[in-house]
Formats: structure tokens, sequence, C-alpha cells
């Protein structure tokens, strides 16, 4: 399904033009640009050598290859937070979910990297809903992954999974480039469940956690002090493995962030206590009762992967769950990320919603843009390298039909790191073969 | 199928089975007389009787307390295909009088809403939603959507389930939502009767029941009840095994229904023993109580047709029918509605090849009948939402479907795959005052219902906290009455 020649098959059957290589000069003119900070009227975008070249008024360069955009709106592309882009295709079946680790031999050390996989189909399929780049995570008991509704888990558990300690394990930056390399960067983030979920792994209570939590740290320092004595067994026996405690040792120095996923107020503001004690860089995920303590958020300097569609009490952790967490939260100075459905994977590409959603319950334009582009690439160490349109920046630029956030607006034109993209996917392929009447069976048409 | 032994309850049936649903076997009052008496005088101890207990949780709904009114200036989509400009709502107690254009004459002494720049649609309806049966919080304690203790529990009914304090109802209304209808799970082959409500608070069930509204049965195909059942070591545990399930319970049920049917004709002996799970099927095979058939394959679905043939019945939708797009002519051509989501997919093998332009090209073939469902305590809140993303997934496609039909989506369509399209789900005159007016273009993302109506009475006001109604369980909880500080309405 997935040769080379099939795909392109595909492509020309669709009439799409030979995707543009990333060496060719592109100004995209005549649009509205929301650059992820600003908005240009009737601006001009430049691209060259897979970067953004400038951004503003001027008219195209000679010799590039114009892209009229005029009525249009251009926006960078969107970056999924709290994703399972490419680490998974259907979610029931577990032998395609590089997403979790169920062994309970390993658990900060688990690496999403290894597992995942530039062909998946849930690529294009986010991608034609503007995503463009995707921090994936691991998933854990607490998270958001998964199809969680009652009617199509019945009977199931809990999706047959145990959870290997206090740790899910590393997430990675990765692009939505087709057929390329796609792993941006491993090992940005580490990822823990707090609240019922991570009390749960420790044994049912929140005071057991936040201990083994304190006792993990300390051991991790332990060993990073006395690494030499650890290998020749003159260190007291620790309760992780060397992989765990070696993976750990920059989230205990703060140079590694930890993804909390977390939801009831008190507990965020515990949490926010923890990470000030044990000097950890912290980001929240999820946060739904965030609102109630947005300035103690505020004031730590943390930022915030949120849902804003999250209003109901879905359990007694999230019983003031509001509309207005991310205009709440943003008003009181939080850099927040907003997130797609069910675990940013196969519902990545209705994270633009979510911002449309959040912006009528008062969060403003600006910042709802922001939320889907600049602010993920801060939150995740790679301000300035993607996620904006300004020069210097991967090219990673959608042309849309109008407001990016409307449903009523499509993408016209993709480009990754300055290559264009085909605006097909599996989805549109299964569509096209069923909007035909021929003679022959389905089958026979391509 | 209309033999000679046509007495009692199936000449009753029968009869509304020919003439129309909506007058048989009905969650509403006065019902009853439609049953015939037993051919002798032989009656039967309370409860006992299938034909006098068609009907033993009757609908207490109450409209709220309402007053005469008219909508002016809006854009008003009918739900009947139509745009009005500028176009006026009559609502005269409680029931639509008349809708046009700005000529449209408002009766003295009526409230006149000026809505301007806004919208004007008919109240939304879910045809899918476990609001109440699965409601929040989320613990086990108040987990009653799926009886999933054997594969045939046609004999449970999710009314008696529901928990109205669900603040689930309450953020659903505040999306326009005015009418549910709420299912049991899909783990069993048969899950159960469904019950339609009005989305109207209340300290009972009956307070939301929506009178007259025909019973449905929640029937599940494919990968859950095999998954569930076989996964104990029990049948179903395949496809095949789904197949037979299904129609051993029919032929159960035509034996149970032939023996009563007997015994209404000769009296002779003791009368059957009520059995309510026989009872559910019967009403389906006698048109009564509506198919509402959980069913993703393509494959399936056309199974699920011949096999309603197979034993004399109808199908009425089907839920879910992430390939309907491939069957759509054939389930036009049966008259079979269609309940689909636009952006769900690939979660389980047989959600793989969900599009989002499902609804627009089910939605394409002459009689078709495309709905957008939630199945989803968030979904049903944005209904409007997800059918604006099927509306534009079809354009791109480049079908051309105008907002005023896309609106029967989750309106009229939605109505008559429940058997309610009579009573609600048009702007039409004599229908329900099932209204919604919106701050913009319910297909804008940035759309809110600013007031929902329903029956004609006020029952959501998004600008007035008197008409903003919070469940039992929401009070006193973290965060009541508090506002999220620093919050603007509505700022781009």
């Amino acid at each position: 399904m997935r040769l080379p020649h099939i795909l392109a098959g595909a492509v020309a059957a669709l009439s799409l033009a030979a995707p543009a290589l990333a060496q060719d000069t592109v100004a995209i003119v005549g649009g509205r640009i929301l650059t992820g900070t600003s908005v240009i009227e009737n601006g001009t975008v430049v691209i060259r050598d897979g970067k953004i070249v400038s951004v503003g008024s001027g008219s195209a360069p000679s010799g590039a290859r114009v892209i009229d955009a005029t009525g249009k709106t251009v926006a960078p592309g969107f970056v999924a937070v709290d994703s399972g882009l490419a680490g998974t295709e259907v979610g029931a079946v577990s032998g395609t979910n590089e997403l979790r680790n169920s062994a309970n031999t390993l658990s900060a050390a688990f690496d999403i990297s290894y597992g995942l996989d530039p062909w998946s189909f849930t690529l294009p399929v986010a991608r034609l809903g503007g995503i463009t780049r995707a921090v994936v995570v691991p998933q854990h008991p607490g998270s958001s992954g998964g199809h969680v509704h009652e009617d199509e888990t019945a009977g199931a558990g809990d999706g047959g999974y145990q959870t290997p300690g206090l740790f899910a394990g590393q997430t990675a930056i990765i692009n939505l480039g087709q057929g390329g390399d796609i792993l941006v960067k491993p090992r940005v983030a580490m990822v823990a469940p707090f609240g019922e979920a991570g009390a749960d792994i420790a044994g049912g209570a929140r005071g057991a956690q936040f201990v083994l939590f304190k006792e993990t740290m300390a051991e991790v320092r332990l060993y990073a002090r006395n690494k030499s004595a650890y290998e020749r067994a003159g260190l007291r026996d620790l309760s992780l493995s060397r992989a765990d405690l070696e993976a750990l040792i920059p989230v205990a120095n703060g140079s590694m962030p930890l993804i909390v996923s977390v939801h009831r107020a008190s507990d965020i503001q515990q949490v926010l206590r923890l990470a000030r004690e044990e000097g950890i860089k912290l980001i929240l995920d999820g946060a739904e009762e965030g609102w109630l303590v947005a300035g103690d958020i505020a004031a730590a300097g943390v930022p915030v992967l949120l849902n804003p569609i999250s209003n109901l009490p879905a359990d007694f952790e999230m019983r003031a769950a509001r509309m207005e967490n991310a205009a709440a939260l943003n008003a009181a100075g939080v850099v927040i990320a907003i997130k797609g459905n069910e675990g940013s994977t196969h519902r990545a590409r209705e994270a633009r919603y979510n911002a449309g959603n959040a912006v009528s319950h008062g969060l403003p334009y600006g910042a709802a843009i922001a939320a889907l582009t600049v602010n993920p690439a801060r939150i995740f160490g790679m301000a300035g390298q993607f996620g904006q349109i300004a020069p210097g920046a991967a090219a990673d630029v959608v042309v849309w039909s109008g407001d990016p956030l409307e449903p009523l607006s499509q993408p016209s034109a993709i480009f990754i790191d300055g290559v264009e993209q085909p605006l097909t996917s599996r989805a549109l392929l299964l569509r096209d073969r069923y909007r035909q009447q021929t003679p022959m069976p389905p089958a026979y048409r391509n | 199928m209309i033999g000679h032994h046509l007495r009692g309850v199936s000449l009753a049936a029968i009869t509304c089975a020919v003439l129309g649903l909506s007058a048989c076997a009905t969650t509403g009052q006065g019902t009853e007389e439609t049953a015939a008496k037993p051919s002798k005088d032989k009656t039967l101890a309370a409860g006992l009787d299938p034909a006098t207990t068609l009907n033993p949780y009757p609908s207490t709904y109450q409209p709220l307390p309402r007053e005469n009114f008219a909508v002016i200036g809006a854009t008003v989509l009918t739900g009947t295909d139509r745009k009005i400009e500028n176009g006026v709502v009559v609502v005269t107690d409680g029931k639509i009088a008349a809708v046009g254009d700005a000529s449209t004459p408002v009766p003295a002494g009526y409230r006149v809403i000026e809505a301007r720049g806004r919208y004007v649609t008919p109240g939304v309806i879910d045809v899918h939603s476990h609001l109440g049966v699965y409601p929040s919080p989320g613990v086990q304690g108040m987990s009653d959507g799926n009886e999933a203790t054997s594969p045939n529990t046609a004999q449970v009914w999710a009314e008696h389930s529901l928990w109205p304090q669900d603040p689930g109802f309450n953020t659903a209304r505040a999306g326009g939502v005015t009418t549910l209808h709420i299912l049991p799970g899909s783990a069993n082959l048969f899950g159960g009767r469904g019950v339609t409500i009005r989305n109207t608070p209340s300290i009972t069930m009956q307070g939301m029941k929506f009178p007259d509204a025909p019973y449905t049965v929640k029937m599940a195909c494919g990968e859950n009840p095999s998954r569930v059942y076989g996964g104990r070591n029990q049948s179903p545990a395949t496809g095949m095994g789904n197949m037979a399930g299904y129609r051993a319970a029919f032929i159960a049920a035509r034996d149970y229904k032939a023996k009563w049917d007997k015994w209404r004709e000769d009296g002779e002996g003791a009368a059957p023993t009520r059995n309510l799970q026989n009872e559910t099927l019967v009403g389906v095979l006698d048109g009564s109580i509506l198919i509402q058939n959980h069913c993703y394959r393509a494959d399936e679905m056309a199974m699920m047709i011949d096999m309603a043939k197979e034993f004399g019945y109808r199908i009425t939708t089907f839920h879910h029918a992430t390939e309907a797009y491939k069957l759509a002519p054939q389930l036009a051509a049966n008259g079979i509605c269609a309940a689909v989501w636009t952006g769900w997919w690939g979660f389980k093998m047989e959600a793989l090849d969900a599009i989002e332009e499902n609804a627009a090209l089910v939605d394409a073939p002459q009689g078709s009948c495309a709905v957008i469902h939630s199945d989803d305590a968030e979904l049903t809140q944005r209904l409007n939402q997800e059918a604006a993303a099927a509306l534009s997934a079809g354009r791109r496609a480049g079908l051309d479907i105008s907002e005023e039909h896309a609106i029967g989506w989750i309106t009229s369509n939605a109505a008559k795959a429940i058997g309610i399209a009579d009573q609600t789900g048009s702007l039409e005159a004599g229908k329900r005052a099932d209204v919604v007016i919106w701050s913009a273009d319910p297909f804008s993302i940035y759309a809110r219902a600013d007031q929902v109506f329903i029956d004609g009475a006020l029952t959501f006001d998004r600008t007035n906290p008197a008409y903003q109604p919070t469940s039992d369980f929401e009070l006193g909880q973290p965060g009541y009455g508090l506002t999220a500080a620093n919050v603007t309405e509505g700022a781009r």
C-alpha cells in the first residue's frame, strides 16, 4: 500500500503538482499572515532552503515560485502537544501501539522515539488539520490517550496495560513531513501522572506517591554523585534500575522538564510546591481546575498543556472544570498550549476547533493562535526553531481558505521544512474510491 | 406476515405499523386503549398482560412556564432546507405558529425578541447519548449504561438507569440540545430499550420523558459484543456468533408472539408468562419499537438489512456507521438513517475507514437520511460544529451542500431517526417550539447558543443566570459560584 509508485499514482490521480523541493524559493503573497505573535494583512512570506527567509509587506523575489494567498490566511503549522502521532495506528490494536510501556522493568528510561513510524497513516490526516509538528508522549493510566468512551470500552477494562512506575517515559518531537526522517528531537521531556492516576500507581493515595517521588529524586541524586561506587556495587540498593536512574538525572537537575498530568486545584498546588522543593522544571498537563489557582501557576512560571473543552466533572478531581479555563490561565499570564482530542492522535486535527472554542469563551484570538504555535515551541525549548512565521524558523507554513480555527476553512497548501506536502491521506483515497460509480467494484478504483 | 390469527395485540400492533409509528406503544399517555382486550374475558393479574402494560412508566413532563413570543430579524434555518434572511418565527402556546420573512405578522401582546445578526434553528437533537446512564462523574457507582451480563438484554430499559442529575444535561442544553435519545451501551447484541427525553431539568426520569415518543431498542454489531463475550469464552465470540445470536432472539420473539396470539384467540389454558426480553423484540417485529443499531462496517450493515427482511421488521437507524458512505445508495433505498461522527476514526479496526465526508456522502442519494450524533458528553455540546466539519469536508469533496440543508443533520433528520419528526426537528407551523437563537452562524466555531427554548419555554439563557440551571450534584462543588477571573465574552 505504501509503495512509492502507488503513492505517486495516488498523488497524480488527485492532480496535484509535484511537491516543491526544499531548495526552491517560494513566495506566498497577498494573504492575511498570522505569524504566531502578530498579524500582517496582505503580507508576503518567503521560503528558501527549508526556512522562512522573510515575512512582511515586501514583494516576491524574482524567480520565486509565487503562491497567491489573496483572500486566504497564512499561518504557522500547528504543534500537537500531548500527542500519540506516529506512535499508534489503531487504538485497540495493541501491536500498533508504541506509546505504552507495559513492562515493569523500565520506567523513566522508556524512550518513545524508537517506535515512531514516519509512514503512519495518522500523520497525513493530522497534517490536513494544519498540524506540522508533534510532541509525542508516553501513555499512562492518567493520560488523555486512547478512545475512552464507555460505549466502546465495555468490558474491556482499562485496556489491559499496567503501569511500570511513577514515570511513563520520555517524549519526542517529530515533524509531520511525508516520507522523511520525522524525528526532530528525542528525550525532550519526562512524563509522570499525578492526582488519582499517580496515587493509584503508588498504592492508592497521594500521600504515598509524593513520598515515593521525593525518595526517587533522592536516589537519583545519590546515584549521580556516586556512579563509580554504584558500578562497584559499593552503593546501597536503589529501587530503580540503572537505566531509569540515568534517565532521571536531567529531571532531578532541572535540565529536562517534567510533564505532570494533574487535574485538581489542590494537586496542582502540591505539585508546584514539590517542583520548587526538588528543583524540577515543570510542565502541567490537563489542569482542568487550573483557573482556581491561576495566580500560583503564573507565579511559578509553569506552562500548561490543556484542552479547553474539558468542562465536565468527569471525575472527582475535575469538579471545577470550566470552558473558561484557557482564558483565565492566559489572562493570569500562564503560557498555555492547546491540545487536540483523545490523546491528539487520530483526533489531533481537532486542536484548531478546541482553540476556536477557547476564543468563544474568552481567550483572545491571538493567544489562541499562539497556543497552537509559538507557545508549544517555547514550552519545549524550541523557540524560534519552529511554530512561528519568522526569519530563521523552519518553514512550516499552512495556507488556509479562511480563518484556520473555523471548521469551514481548509488548507490549500502545506509546507513542512519548506517542502510542500500532498493534500491527501488514506481517508481521502477512501473518499474518492467511493465517490465514483463505475461498472467494476470499488476495489478496482484507485 | 399477516396470517389468519389477527387477534388481540397483534392486530392492534400491525394496525399501528400500517398507520404509522407515532400512536403505538409510545412512551406517552393515553395509548393503552389502542391495545385490544383479550378475545375472552380473561383478565390477568396486574403486570402480567403485556397488552395492558405498554406504558408502565409514563411521562410526567410538563413544559416550563412560557409566554407567546416572536423572534425577528434573524437568519432562520428552518430544518426543511430553507433559509430565511431577516426572518420571523412566531411561537404560540409552545408551538410554532408561523415562520416567514419580515412581513410575517406578529400578534399583539407577544414578546418580541430582536435577533438581528443572529441565527435561529430548530433545537438540536442528539440521537445517540448516554447522558444520565453514563453520567458525570464517571465513577463505578454511577456507571449504569451497559447491562453487560448477557448478549441479549432486550429486557432492560435505559430509562431505569437514567440519573436526572447528570450535569451533562445542562452543558448539552447550553449547546442547543433540546431533545436527547438515551441509549444503553453496545456491549450486547441487544442492549435494551432506549428512551427519548426533553432536555428540561427534572427530579425524575418521567419528568423528562418525551411524551408519545416511540420506544427504541439498541442493537450492536461487530467488535464490542464479540470482544465482551468472547473474552469470557462465551458466545458470541465472532461476527458469525453475533448473527446467530440475533437470529435466535428473533425466532424466540416470534414464538412468544405466536403463543400470546393463540392464547388471545382461543383463550385455552393458562396465559403465557410475560417475558420482557421477548416483549421488546415483539415490539420490533410489529413496528412499534424502532431499531437503533450500532454498526460500523458496510458489510455488517448489509447483513443486518437482510436479517430484517428474514424476520419481517425494519431498521430505523444505523449508529456510528463509519462505513455508511460505502453503502449510501442501499441505505437510502431501504429508508434507513445513518447517524455518524465527523472526526472520530481509528480507535479500533471497525472505525479504521471512517472519513470526514461520511455524512455528506450518505446524504447525497435521493431519500437519504444523514444524521450527526455524539455518543459523548463533550461532543453533544457542539453538534453544530461537528456538522460544520462534515459540511466542510463535503464541500472539499466538491459537493454543493448548503447550510440550510446541513442543519437538518442535527435537527430534522435526527428527529426522523428516532421517530419524532411529526413533533419536532424543524421550524414548521404546528411543531413543538424547540428553538435555538445562536449568537452567530451555527456553522462558525465562535457561535454560541444564546437562548434555548423547549416547547416554547425559555430553558437556557446565556446572559441570564436565572436561566442557567445547575444539577444538585453541582451545588457546593469546588469552584461553585465562582467565575473564571478576567474572562471577557467573545473577545477576538
